[in-house]
């Protein structure tokens, strides 16, 4: 029951923003998503009472083909159900920061859905459930991105967007129907087939390992265009740069998590053989991926634009703790999905707090920031050092965590990977120090510091990032029952 | 039996009231007409034709059988056209002289519809299929000053009538090797050949039907009177063409094959997967390199033409195996995007004068509510999950990759993709285009076909949400 109002009280309250105008839809929009958060930590505390079985759901859906909707959370899921309802209020504040928005209701509304999108993902234990969530995410974001842009390739670039992930959903789906059709009924049911997330895993178990090679990239391909992972990434930092600050930070904090959810949830111990088989190749392109983007990231003069380079290299660390197949990889996986997750957002929400005094987010333009700014410049130093990895934030437990993985895979891997740390040194703090402190430029005089709304919304960032460094464990436990059956069903 | 003679004495009817001169009272009139025969076809539901069978002899039974399967498709047609119906409003308001003969054409074509998805007999088949095929040659035309209607009605009435002798040609040869008309005694006839000599001459009569058909439905490559058809027609009647004709068409394809014709699959197997991957490709180009609406929604039909063709392959076995409950599914599905597309496009033209994309910007600003319906209709068309076409496409894949054709739907997902591509195109128009100069007015809808809009969308979406409890009916 409680699954089911976290999954479906935003879209309801999407739908009832449409009656509300103005300051009423703020209160209605930022109210229903305090109250998701506040059942979403309730259930945090339900589950290290009760375990996860009261919060299965399984109903009828369609009898006849033997999908149910069958939505579950277990420790996996809950973290990433947190982090969706912790950022998201945050999201809705930054978007009321925007007064320019026209038809803002609308804009709450398509957020609102979106989260419910997102938790349908992270909660979804059926492959044609979350196949279907998978995409009611895409489609909020693509309204988001595109018509509250201001950018005029804004068409190209949501466009651009929108055709990589459908078309790798569509394999996703490929993939999914062929085990689908694999699969035997579950019991006492009617139908011929089951896409039950048991039937499936048991489904890709059992097939050779020639099969399980190829539909590896079928289910892959879409995981790998959400993440992104390199070479699917090109529409990422186009569409991460122009889009509106809310819409940027729901792709890079949260929807960005899908595609590596997914490869824990629904790749590793589906196709097991598949994953031994092609380990090795995406480790390298998770490895080319940091390297890339980071080195990419270093030439930037636009903010958003470092940010995403510098998301892009982060996901491949992510990606190749991942495919580690190692505890400790995997483990840091789930911390660093949360930490980046608090920390992409503290970073866009600095360039967007910059970007909305100034006007600019060019760092040739700005200087000398910090002088009439003390409090911004904390906040982007806290996010930031998060970012860089430093001990005690949240950053560095994910990283180090994922290096160790990827260093017991691979010792040259792992010491390639570890540049991830040194070159974000470089790229983020040279941002730092180009925006904050540096010669004087046109706006060192005139801009303002954080207001308390915005102050508010940093706070519980800051919050998290210490949280996440200091005590991990409180993550690492809820997600270690997961992670330790998800490597027993790849046979590690 | 009923909804047919309903139909035929209330079309009938429907002419008198024209002599009336009562612009006014022939809509309602047609819409409770349609709404009370839909009622009384779904009386027959389960009870094959018991109920309503008032004159029904063993010589009708012959010509026509009333179940499960004939009440479903029945339904659809009846249900697309009560709701296509609020759109003609824009004649009402016109003073029309002719109305009263379309709305009795409308209910004459439907007659021939439900003819097409119930018959029992080949000549039934081929009088249904020219009932509905006369009067969509008169109602392409009945825009009777505009040279493009008028071209449409010609081509159309031309290129069909050709199809038709081709039609009737293979039912002929059929005849001649089996000896009857009747789709069990055929099946069994081809089961068992009494003259091994006269199977080429049956071969070539079911190739000459599969094509007759073929270019009823719009399938590739006799689909090339489409595009200029659809374009010319009134927006109104291009509506009713691509969905109830379609719906028809296939269900009676889809019965033919699967009652009659098991037996010679041999002929049309590799015909109809031939068809279908050509229809998918030049459907789906085609509609991707249009600058018209309209004419983009042409090429789209026919591509879905090709979706349905699919759901033909997977046809295997019963009237109520997955085959027959896909393609009911994806009719459902695609008849009710494709009455809001056409609506949501035919209240935009009427007003700004211009079917193509550019008419269609800024329509979020100036009235959203047309935006958001288009929006599902467009996402139901393209396949993409909350919306009935997701499921229709799932439905008919499954079916056909549990027959082993995977390449087939290989081909197929990566049309789709190029599907999405142009559905997206209005979508951006409407969203993310400013409205272009003397187009900033708000378009004038009254509140019956906003509610009719609503519900469409909302049909859309319940099928996308819920579609357990329509997928297992048949």
């Amino acid at each position: 029951m409680l699954t089911a109002f976290l999954v479906f009280f935003p879209l309801a309250a999407a739908l009832l923003l449409h009656f509300a105008k103005g300051s009423a839809a703020r209160a209605l929009a930022l109210g229903a998503s305090f109250l998701e958060l506040a059942v979403a930590v309730f259930a945090a505390f339900a589950f290290v009472r009760n375990g996860p079985a009261g919060f299965d759901l399984n109903l009828n859906w369609i009898p006849s083909a033997g999908i149910n909707f069958h939505l579950g959370i277990d420790g996996l899921s809950l973290c990433l159900v947190l982090l969706t309802t912790v950022l998201v209020p945050i999201i809705l504040a930054t978007a009321f920061r925007h007064e320019e928005y026209e038809n803002p209701g609308a804009f709450y509304a398509l957020v609102l859905f979106m989260q419910t999108g997102l938790l349908g993902v992270f909660t979804a234990m059926d492959a044609f459930v979350f196949y279907f969530f998978w995409e009611v995410a895409l489609i909020p974001i693509y309204f988001l991105a595109g018509a509250w842009s201001r950018h005029e390739r804004r068409i190209q670039i949501t466009f651009k967007f929108f055709l990589y992930t459908i078309i790798g959903s569509l394999f996703m789906l490929a993939g999914f129907v062929y085990l689908y059709l694999q699969t035997s009924p579950m019991a006492g049911s009617l139908a011929a087939h089951s896409s039950d997330i048991q039937a499936i895993y048991a489904a890709g178990k059992q097939l050779a390992a020639s099969e399980q090679s190829w539909l590896f990239w079928l289910i892959f391909a879409a995981f790998a265009v959400k993440m992104p992972i390199f070479p699917f990434h090109t529409w990422q930092p186009d569409t991460y740069t122009e889009s509106p600050a809310p819409a940027t930070m729901l792709l890079s904090g949260i929807m960005l998590k899908m595609g590596i959810y997914g490869c824990l949830r629904w790749l590793l111990p589906v196709v097991p053989l598949g994953v031994s088989q092609w380990q090795q190749l995406v480790m390298v392109l998770a490895i080319i991926g940091i390297i890339y983007g980071a080195i990419i990231a270093i030439r930037q003069r636009d903010m958003k634009r470092l940010i995403a380079y510098s998301s892009l290299s982060h996901v491949g660390l992510m990606i190749a703790g991942v495919f580690s197949l190692k505890a400790i990889g995997l483990q840091g996986a789930v911390v660093q999905m949360l930490a980046h997750g608090v920390n992409v957002v503290g970073m866009f929400l600095v360039a967007d707090a910059i970007e909305r005094r100034t006007g600019t987010r060019d760092l040739a333009d700005l200087g000398g920031l910090t002088r009439r700014t003390p409090l911004l410049s904390v906040c982007f130093l806290v996010m930031l050092l998060s970012t860089v990895a430093l001990p005690l934030t949240g950053g560095f437990v994910g990283e180090f965590l994922l290096l160790a993985g990827v260093y017991e895979f691979n010792m040259w891997a792992g010491a390639i990977a570890g540049l991830t740390i040194i070159f974000s040194a470089v790229y983020l703090l040279s941002m730092y120090q180009r925006a904050m402190l540096g010669p004087d430029s046109a706006y060192s005089d005139t801009i303002t510091d954080l207001t308390g709304a915005e102050l508010g919304m940093f706070v519980p960032l800051i919050v998290l990032v210490f949280w996440l460094g200091l005590f991990p464990g409180t993550f690492l436990h809820l997600s270690e029952p997961t992670i330790s059956s998800i490597l027993t069903a790849v046979g590690r | 039996m009923l909804p047919i003679v309903l139909l035929s004495v209330f079309g009938i009817i429907n002419l008198f009231l024209g002599f009336m001169r009562s612009n006014r009272a022939l809509l309602p009139f047609a819409l409770v007409v349609l709404a009370l025969v839909f009622g009384v076809n779904l009386l027959d539901w389960n009870h094959a034709g018991s109920i309503t069978g008032l004159f029904d002899s063993p010589y009708v039974a012959q010509m026509l059988t009333v179940d499960n399967y004939s009440v479903a498709f029945s339904g659809i047609v009846l249900l697309t056209t009560l709701v296509l119906l609020p759109f003609s409003r824009s004649y009402v308001a016109a003073g029309e002289p002719n109305l009263a003969e379309y709305y009795s054409l409308l209910l004459f074509s439907l007659v021939g519809a439900i003819m097409m998805v119930s018959y029992n007999h080949l000549i039934m088949l081929f009088v249904g299929i020219e009932i509905l095929s006369i009067s969509m040659y008169c109602l392409a035309g009945s825009d009777k000053r505009n040279v493009r209607s008028n071209e449409a009605a010609l081509k159309y009435f031309l290129q069909g009538a050709f199809a038709t002798g081709i039609l009737l040609f293979g039912i002929a040869l059929v005849y001649g090797a089996t000896g009857t008309f009747q789709l069990n005694e055929l099946a069994a006839a081809i089961a068992t050949p009494a003259n091994a000599s006269l199977q080429s001459m049956l071969y070539v009569g079911v190739l000459m039907m599969v094509i007759g058909i073929g270019f009823k439905v719009s399938a590739a490559p006799f689909h090339f009177w489409t595009p200029d058809v659809y374009e010319g027609t009134p927006t109104f009647f291009t509506a009713f063409m691509s969905t109830v004709v379609k719906t028809a068409g296939f269900a009676a394809f889809l019965k033919l094959l699967l009652v009659a014709l098991p037996g010679a699959s041999a002929v049309w197997l590799p015909t109809i997967v031939a068809m279908a991957v050509l229809t998918l490709l030049l459907g789906n180009v085609g509609a991707a390199v249009q600058t018209s609406a309209k004419r983009m929604l042409a090429y789209s039909s026919v591509s879905h033409a090709g979706y349905l063709l699919l759901g033909l392959i997977a046809g295997r076995g019963q009237l109520s195996g997955p085959a027959a409950q896909a393609i009911f599914f994806y009719s459902l599905a695609y008849s009710v995007a494709t009455v809001a597309a056409f609506g949501v496009l035919k209240l935009v033209s009427d007003q700004r004068q211009r079917e193509d994309y550019a008419g269609l910007a800024g329509l979020a600003r100036t009235n959203p509510l047309l935006a958001f319906v288009m929006t599902v209709a467009m996402l139901s068309l393209g396949g993409i999950p909350l919306t009935g076409g997701f499921f229709g496409k799932f439905f008919i894949f499954t079916a056909v990759v549990a027959q082993g054709y995977i390449w087939l739907v290989v081909f197929a997902v990566l049309m789709s993709m190029v599907g999405i591509y142009y559905y997206l195109k209005p979508v951006i128009a409407m969203y993310m285009r400013p409205a272009e100069p003397g187009n900033e007015a708000p378009i004038v809808v009254d509140g019956f076909q906003s509610a009719t809009l609503v519900l469409l969308a909302i049909m859309t979406l319940v099928l996308g949400i819920l579609p357990g409890f329509l997928s297992g009916l048949l």
